[in-house]
């Protein structure tokens, strides 16, 4: 009876747990951290955490060693309250909320020469976003950042990666009691970066944080992300956006702890993928610990693959270890943009690249709202454009 | 006044099986203000005839012309067909995630015009156009066609009728699973749409149900490929009485 093929890729699992679910073998919460590189070994890719990640091309940041290289930054001139200080090996160890979480960032710890750290003061409330871009020169780095904000303080940083790099890093983010912070992670490097990333956030009691990560560079991009709740009524709201090419590996893992009652999260990651070898990998466990009650959390991510090939892993995971929550969720989905869907926009007047933009854009558009930051709202619907552009010439090229 | 002329229209699709021959010599000519019900079996190709009208990828047409206004429909690609005037309201209109209906409408009156519509009137249209069609504004915000329900999907693909004003429409069994009420609904609106633009229209049905609203000016049979027969109002009654055997056997 139907004349079109209607097959589409579209695996849409979307599910809320109730009360008590049972929580799966391995807790997410037993992964080492130590800032001893000898506690971990070498990835091979057949680690539960390394499965998904293309390890020989993340090779170098394994290495136990110092690199030449270091990322040029680009610095504002900081307001009133706001430093930005160089730390010791030795302090930033101190300073930071956790140990390392993996083999690369404890690496990055340990080789870096110190941390920067920048550091807002208690009471300060700042109305500009601060930005601070970062570029390679194409060498070997390590990186260790601090981000501290003070008791009741306010504010927003962006910090924007250009250029190109082999680059590991380990990002400690520690919010006191009742600090707001929108912190901006942007990965707008050229294509041939690697980029290995561990960004581990304590929270304290009353504070607020908007994480967002922005992926559209890079030859892998592998960035995995912790929030955990120190102090109760606390609430993180974790955003990604994420446009693989062909050629192009893309992986955002995430791990919230709700340690503590009383604490809200949401986690909403969206990714486009385009080209036959585009690969993306969203991981996102959300555990509840027996004391955290009355938790709030949900996860969400959403992958759009727009052409043939290019394969996106979701994987969601929920431990709830205590029955008196106030929700809990997660959703998962990957859909397509077929040719079916396009003949039905083309058919209505619009242009093939008008077709894909408008589906591409549509889809982002919310994500990119709750971002927070006009300027990098707007440049970020510039990105994409671009990154459709070169879709579309890649297509063009494709039927030619 | 706008022509539509379809002359010894031959197409065939890909199968796994091989190449199959779906259209077998279609001739048909449409004039604005004229509505044609084309009534045929299953799978004797009227989906195809109106995929192909509209440039659909999977059919190939390997002899035949159609003709709009003079120009050749069939070097047009999908979207330049739709710019021509051409409208086809889909059997199973497609889910597009991410997209809102709203945000769709203003993109396909834009390319349709070449120029966006004036926003104070557009929205006013828009709102209008909702309303007679019964969809609740809701309906908006909402991506296309994504969790419609069948009736809610034929609504809106009358609604982008009446809001892109094509030279020729065709409707793909549009009256296919709707309720009496919500086959009203629609029918009001194509005829609405053809009282205000002179829309010449090809209704493809398999029920003589919605001819009770819109009045066709031709019936033709559709079997295996071609129009078998010809005739006026009542040989629609008539197939609704005798079925297609008639025609089966011969074919
Ligand atoms: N893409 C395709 N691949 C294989 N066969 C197809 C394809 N499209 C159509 N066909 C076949 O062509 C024939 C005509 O199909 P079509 O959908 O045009 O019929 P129809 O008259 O619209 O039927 P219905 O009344 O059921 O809607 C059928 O046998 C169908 O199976
Ligand atoms: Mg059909």
């Amino acid at each position: 009876m139907t004349v079109t093929d209607h097959s589409r890729a579209t695996a849409d699992a979307a599910h809320t747990h109730g009360l008590g679910t049972p929580t799966p073998d391995a807790s997410r919460a037993d992964r080492p951290t130590s800032f001893e590189v000898d506690a971990f070994t070498v990835p091979t890719g057949r680690e539960e955490e390394w499965r998904f990640s293309p390890t020989k091309a993340l090779a170098p940041v394994f290495v136990d060693a110092a690199a030449d290289g270091h990322l040029e930054w680009d610095v504002p001139e900081l307001p009133a309250g706001v430093t930005l200080t160089e730390v010791s090996t030795a302090d930033a160890r101190e300073r930071s909320v956790r140990a390392p979480g993996d083999r690369a960032a404890a690496v990055a710890a340990a080789r870096a020469g110190g941390a920067m750290a920048l550091t807002i003061a208690p009471n300060t409330v700042v109305d500009e976003p601060i930005q601070i871009t970062l570029t390679g020169t194409g060498a070997d780095v390590r990186g260790h950042l601090l981000v501290e904000a003070g008791a009741s303080s306010e504010a927003t940083v962006i910090i924007e990666r250009r250029g190109t790099a082999t680059y590991s890093e380990f990002v400690s983010v520690d919010l006191a009691e009742n600090s707001g912070l929108n912190l901006v992670l942007l990965q707008l490097w050229d294509e041939d970066a690697v980029h290995a990333g561990e960004v581990v956030a304590r929270l304290g009691r009353d504070s607020r944080l908007r994480g967002s990560v922005v992926t559209l560079g890079g030859k892998a991009v592998r960035l995995n992300t912790s929030a955990a709740f120190a102090g109760e009524g606390a609430s993180v709201d974790l955003f990604g956006l994420y446009f693989a090419d062909s050629g192009q590996h893309q992986e955002h893992q995430l791990f919230v702890d709700h340690a503590v009652p009383r604490c809200t999260s949401r986690v909403t990651y969206k990714g486009a993928l385009a080209g036959k070898t585009a690969r993306t990998v969203w991981i996102g466990d959300v555990l509840i610990r027996k004391e955290a009650e009355e938790t709030d959390t949900y996860e969400l991510n959403r992958n759009l693959v727009l052409t043939d090939g290019a394969r996106a892993d979701s994987v969601p995971n929920l431990e709830i270890e205590t029955g008196e929550i106030a929700g809990a969720g997660h959703a998962s989905a990957t859909g397509r943009f077929d040719d079916e869907q396009m003949f039905y926009l083309r058919s209505r007047g619009i242009s093939e690249d008008e077709a894909r933009k408008l589906v591409v854009r549509g889809f982002f558009a919310d994500l990119i709202q709750e971002i927070g930051v006009p300027t990098v709202e707007e440049s970020l619907m510039k990105a994409i454009d671009l990154e459709l552009e070169h879709v579309n010439e890649e297509l063009a090229e494709e039927q030619a | 006044m706008s022509t539509l002329e379809i002359k010894n229209l031959h197409a065939s699709v890909e199968t796994p099986e091989g190449t199959k021959q779906i259209l077998k010599g279609v001739d048909l000519t449409i004039n604005s203000g004229e509505t044609h019900a084309i009534m045929g079996p299953n799978g004797s190709g009227k989906s195809t005839l109106a995929y192909s009208l509209a440039g659909h990828p999977k059919y190939e047409i390997t002899e035949g012309s159609v003709t709009l206004d003079g120009e050749d429909v069939l070097a047009m690609s999908v979207d330049e067909r739709a710019k021509a005037g051409m409208f086809l309201a889909m059997q199973y209109p497609v889910e597009v995630p991410g997209v809102s209906v709203s945000n769709f409408l203003r993109t396909a009156k834009t390319a349709i015009d070449g120029e966006a519509p004036k926003l104070r009137t557009w929205v006013k249209d828009v709102k209008k156009s909702m309303d007679d069609l019964r969809m609740d504004s809701s309906f908006a915000e909402r991506n296309v066609n994504e969790g419609f329900s069948g009736g809610e999907k034929k609504r809106h693909e009358i609604l982008q009728m009446e809001l892109l004003a094509p030279k020729i429409a065709v409707l793909d069994e549009t009256d296919s699973g709707l309720d009496v009420d919500a086959l009203r609904i629609v029918s009001e609106g194509v005829n609405r749409v053809k009282d205000n633009t002179g829309l010449g229209i090809m209704l493809i049905t398999h029920y003589t149900r919605i001819l009770k609203y819109i009045q066709p000016d031709f019936v033709h049979v559709f079997v295996n490929g071609q129009i078998a027969e010809q005739g006026g109002r009542e040989l629609a009654d008539r197939l609704e009485a005798e079925g297609y055997d008639r025609f089966l056997a011969s074919a």
